[in-house]
């Protein structure tokens, strides 16, 4: 690994000063930040360590909400009880996430920042416009199968957002509390991950220098009920090829505030509002599903190897539907 | 380099442990021997290269740290960008944590950090001045395998063996982890993280359940 700098400060106002004054990466979890750094893909001259700042703590808020600091590990976050009783979503994606042991080190803020798993990204040689703006994409009439996405891409980058536990985030609503040079901020998470769009290599809304330091949950409505499917190569240890976040309740025998996000088929942990809207108000029934999950795939670019994730994905969302509200769809599906 | 041994981590007295102390110790001269003559400018080159007496500052560009491992404080000068992996084995003299992907991605190198299993292959040595490190040679009480290793010899829990001192780190966190699910199923998806190329999953769950009714037995 290249050689370069570390601090470790005491205050969220000193880590952002001394984060100014190089080219630096704040240092969490460092599941991702020193893979990448071994492989040169992150060249940071300065690692600022966020770890003593405090930010480790999860806090149910008076209106309701839940505020998940920065630094809580994966682990930490899957098991808490305010997760497993109000957020099952969140608790499930969490643990079918990575290993045992990356979880017990990669933080809240670190997984919202973790990079994508193109292997022509991680190479450091084929062309890549995240890496290396403007010299194209090699997963484009490459091997694009596993880690590459069908939803939100564009001609410079198709590569899959790697994170399930954001797409459960998704599902709930969430909100990213930053703090940068400026001052603090608040950013919705729909608006925090960005499509690749013409410019891959900007993948997220945050300033130079900003630093997450937490991510609040919304309230789940009254009744709710969540869950997370992740589909994938192997029953561990995997990312997804094709993932579905939902929460929902039924009130009434009507499905309501359902809200979808998906993981594995997107360029960012992906809400299917399209599909929301079709459930919202109606009586859960497998036809209904069929539907929903067809408009969630509207628009999707299947690429040489990936086709099959559009009705992976399809499924996904039909079979955690009917894990929600108590229907059979397991069975063959269309 | 030795003056950074902990002689109390040393558990020599095993046949097992002086064959591979024999072996690291004839390792290390037969290079120097082969390579350059042990008066030669390059020798002394590499006697230059050690870290100077404690009495002195460290080198430009290293930071003396001291880390809690095994119980016993170990005073290293490293570089911030140095993985707690490379300074257990080429600081601190604790081979038995493996490298083998060095990216997180094949558990050979997991150590408990406070309890809790993680890859040293991911973490700076640096950020873990407060914390307690156990590795592999840390597990045995008094000569005495702990239970999981002791399982391991029993049930022949691994061929090659190369990452089973990985292997046995994730099993002692999970077993004395009380959240942790008691099932087959359970031990194989917290173990995901540690993958053995020759196989021997079958006989790594069998060791780790066994382990279980042992420790559980208050052993």
């Amino acid at each position: 690994m290249r050689a370069f700098d570390y601090t470790r400060p005491g205050a969220v106002d000193a880590a952002i000063a001394t984060h100014a004054r190089a080219n630096s990466a704040y240092l969490a979890g460092g599941t991702t930040l020193l893979d990448l750094a071994k492989i040169n893909i992150m060249q940071p001259d300065q690692v600022v360590d966020i770890n003593g700042l405090g930010l480790d703590r999860i806090e149910r808020l008076k209106d309701g909400r839940v505020q998940v600091g920065a630094l809580v590990t994966n682990t930490a976050l899957a098991r808490h009880e305010l997760i497993e009783t109000h957020y099952p979503v969140l608790s499930q994606a969490l643990l079918s996430g990575a290993s045992t042991q990356l979880r017990n080190k990669a933080t809240t803020a670190g997984n919202v920042m973790q990079r994508v798993r193109c292997p022509y990204f991680r190479d450091g040689t084929s062309p890549c416009n995240k890496r290396d703006p403007g010299s194209g994409c090699a997963a484009i009439g490459g091997v694009n199968r596993e880690t590459f996405a069908v939803l939100g891409t564009s001609d410079q980058c198709i590569a899959a957002h790697p994170s399930d536990m954001c797409v459960a985030m998704a599902a709930i609503g969430a909100t990213v509390s930053v703090m940068g040079p400026n001052g603090p901020r608040d950013i919705p998470f729909d608006a925090f991950h960005l499509l690749p769009g013409t410019s891959p290599a900007r993948e997220h809304a945050l300033e130079p220098d900003e630093l997450i330091t937490h991510v609040t949950l919304d309230a789940p409505p009254g009744g709710a009920r969540s869950g997370y499917l992740k589909l994938r190569d192997r029953a561990s240890y995997q990312f997804a090829l094709a993932s579905c976040a939902a929460q929902l309740s039924v009130e009434g025998g009507v499905i309501r505030a359902p809200r979808i996000a998906l993981g594995g088929v997107a360029t960012k942990p992906w809400r299917a509002t399209d599909a929301e809207r079709m459930l919202d108000g109606k009586v859960p029934s497998r036809a209904l599903f069929e539907q929903a999950a067809s408009a969630a795939f509207n628009g999707a670019t299947a690429y040489e190897h990936n086709a099959f994730k559009i009705p992976l994905g399809r499924h996904a969302i039909i079979a955690e539907l009917g894990a929600l509200t108590g229907l059979e769809t397991m069975q063959e599906v269309s | 380099m030795t003056e950074h041994f902990d002689p109390g981590t040393q558990q020599d007295e095993t046949a097992s442990t002086s064959r591979r102390h024999f072996l690291k110790t004839v390792g290390a001269s037969g290079v120097a021997a082969a390579s350059v003559p042990l008066w030669g400018p390059a020798a002394q080159a590499r006697a230059a290269d050690d870290p100077p007496p404690r009495s002195d500052a460290p080198r430009q560009g290293l930071s003396r740290i001291r880390l809690n491992i095994n119980g016993h404080l170990h005073t290293v000068d490293i570089a911030p960008q140095m993985v707690l992996l490379d300074v257990l084995r080429n600081e601190s003299g604790l081979t038995g944590t493996k490298k083998g992907c060095d990216h997180g991605q094949c558990g050979a190198c997991t150590v408990l950090v406070n309890g809790q299993a993680i890859n040293s292959c991911l973490s700076l040595a640096i950020s873990h001045q407060t914390d307690e490190i156990t590795t592999i040679e840390g597990l045995e009480h008094n000569g005495e395998l702990h239970p999981v290793q002791a399982a391991f010899w029993e049930h022949d829990a691994f061929q090659c063996g190369y990452c089973t001192s990985g292997q046995i780190m994730s099993a002692v966190a999970l077993l004395n982890d009380k959240q942790m699910g008691e099932s087959d199923a359970a031990v194989r998806e917290a173990m995901s993280g540690n993958i053995c190329r020759c196989g021997a999953y079958r006989n790594i769950l069998a060791a780790v359940q066994d382990a279980r009714q042992v420790m559980k037995g208050g052993a």
